[in-house]
């Protein structure tokens, strides 16, 4: 294998055979052709790099951290809005709690003021009829006692008419009935 | 055929022209450079040609390296070192792909050669000597003088401060290399064992298990320095580059 009819540089270059056998890294017969093909080889992969992929990749790069950042703006505005939309869903039920209190306040304090003006309608009336009713209660009672005066004045004459055969003056019984009466 | 070395053979394929003394010629080394750029390449611009939103497993992957590379600058040397983004990005897939290739049996590891990686690294300093000047001029030598160090040895430090920063593309390049080499013949020696061994009957094929067992933990262990050195590669790159960025320490 060692032995391979490829030239060895080493070999063509050193007529003394001790040199080939010499430690290749060190052997400076090779130098040039090496130097040679690493600046050549070195100098198109720089400029392949540095024109072509490293801007490529570069760019790749940058596009996408655009897009992630595009992206992230993106969900910040929905976020907002969303924040927005439950912040007026929020305003408006407060609203509509509030405007229901509201009513329902309005409504209660009516309703209340109508059943007390209905109240105190009713007790009007009741007090009125019952004035009435008791002005007509005096009235027959004094219509009645003065009934009652008559008929012990009729009654006393009669008594006494029986008890002594002579009927008494009017006026004389009258005034004994008041004196009665009086006591 | 165990000789542990030989896998670092250079092997001229075509020869392309003489020049000096010297031979230029497209080696097996010249050609997994040429599998390295194309290869990656290909996984790059291939895993992206569809710019998915969501991406799929290759594209994440391409995105993943891109990532990787560019937050270990901006951890590294600041948001002004990304400047330097597609320099570093290509060493750094350049030498982890050196690496990983290399692991595959057979394969020639590019990394294995000190010529490479001191190329890288010399590159390296250059880069952060030539930027620092023209970007800060005389200013960028305060990278020499520490702040807060008391006079009577400042010289001294700003001796050691020069040294080291004239070692440093030696450092830079042996750590990557011997590591590659150091991995490779080690992987090398086990597998030598195992042939060894197993010339010699059924005892020889039972005791090789051992070998082998060793050689598949290598592996793994392997594939770990493979990347690891390249993310040391590239994040010593950064380091030096933030000295040039910001020179005053």
């Amino acid at each position: 294998m060692a032995e391979n009819n490829k030239t060895v540089a080493t070999v063509e270059h050193t007529p003394s055979g001790e040199h080939a056998s010499g430690f290749p890294p060190f052997n400076s017969q090779t130098f040039p052709s090496q130097l040679i093909w690493l600046a050549l080889s070195f100098i198109l992969l720089y400029v392949l790099m540095s024109k072509l992929a490293l801007p490529r990749i570069g760019s790749i790069l940058e596009e996408r951290e655009k897009h992630i950042e595009g992206d992230i703006a993106a969900a910040d505005r929905l976020k907002k809005q969303s924040d927005e939309a439950i912040a007026a869903y929020e305003k408006a039920l407060a609203d509509a709690r509030a405007n229901a209190q509201a009513i329902a306040a309005e409504t209660r304090s009516k309703q209340l003021a109508e059943s007390e003006a209905m109240r105190k309608k009713l007790e009007d009336q009741l007090s009125a009829r019952l004035a009435e009713a008791e002005k007509t209660i005096a009235k027959t009672k004094e219509a009645a006692m003065s009934n009652v005066r008559g008929i012990a004045v009729d009654t006393a004459k009669a008594i006494v008419e029986r008890l002594i055969g002579t009927s008494p003056a009017d006026a004389a019984v009258a005034g004994a009935v008041t004196d009665a009466l009086k006591r | 055929m165990a000789d542990p070395i030989h896998q670092f053979q250079i092997v001229n394929l075509i020869p392309i022209a003489h020049v000096g003394g010297s031979e230029i010629a497209f080696t097996n080394s010249a050609a997994f450079m040429v599998v390295i750029a194309g290869g990656l390449t290909a996984f790059l611009l291939g895993a992206t040609s569809k710019r998915r939103l969501v991406p799929s497993r290759l594209q994440s992957a391409a995105e993943l390296s891109y990532e990787f590379v560019a937050s270990t600058i901006r951890g590294t040397a600041g948001t002004e070192g990304m400047r330097f983004f597609p320099f570093v990005f290509t060493i750094f897939m350049f030498v982890l792909a050196a690496n990983m290739i290399g692991i595959i049996p057979y394969t020639f590891t590019v990394t294995s050669h000190i010529i490479v990686t001191a190329a890288l690294a010399i590159t390296v300093f250059l880069v952060v000597l030539i930027y620092g000047l023209w970007s800060h001029g005389f200013h960028f030598f305060n990278l020499f003088i520490p702040k807060g160090v008391p006079i009577y040895i400042l010289p001294l430090i700003v001796a050691i401060e020069i040294l080291s920063f004239m070692s440093r593309p030696i450092s830079h390049s042996v750590r990557l290399f011997a590591n590659m080499l150091a991995g490779h013949i080690t992987l090398q020696v086990f597998a030598a064992f195992i042939i060894l061994m197993s010339a010699h009957g059924i005892l020889g094929w039972t005791g090789a298990v051992l070998p082998f067992a060793m050689i598949v933990i290598l592996m793994a262990l392997e594939a770990l320095v493979a990347f690891l050195q390249a993310y040391v590669f590239a994040i010593l790159t950064c380091i030096y580059l933030n000295d040039a960025i910001h020179p005053g320490h």
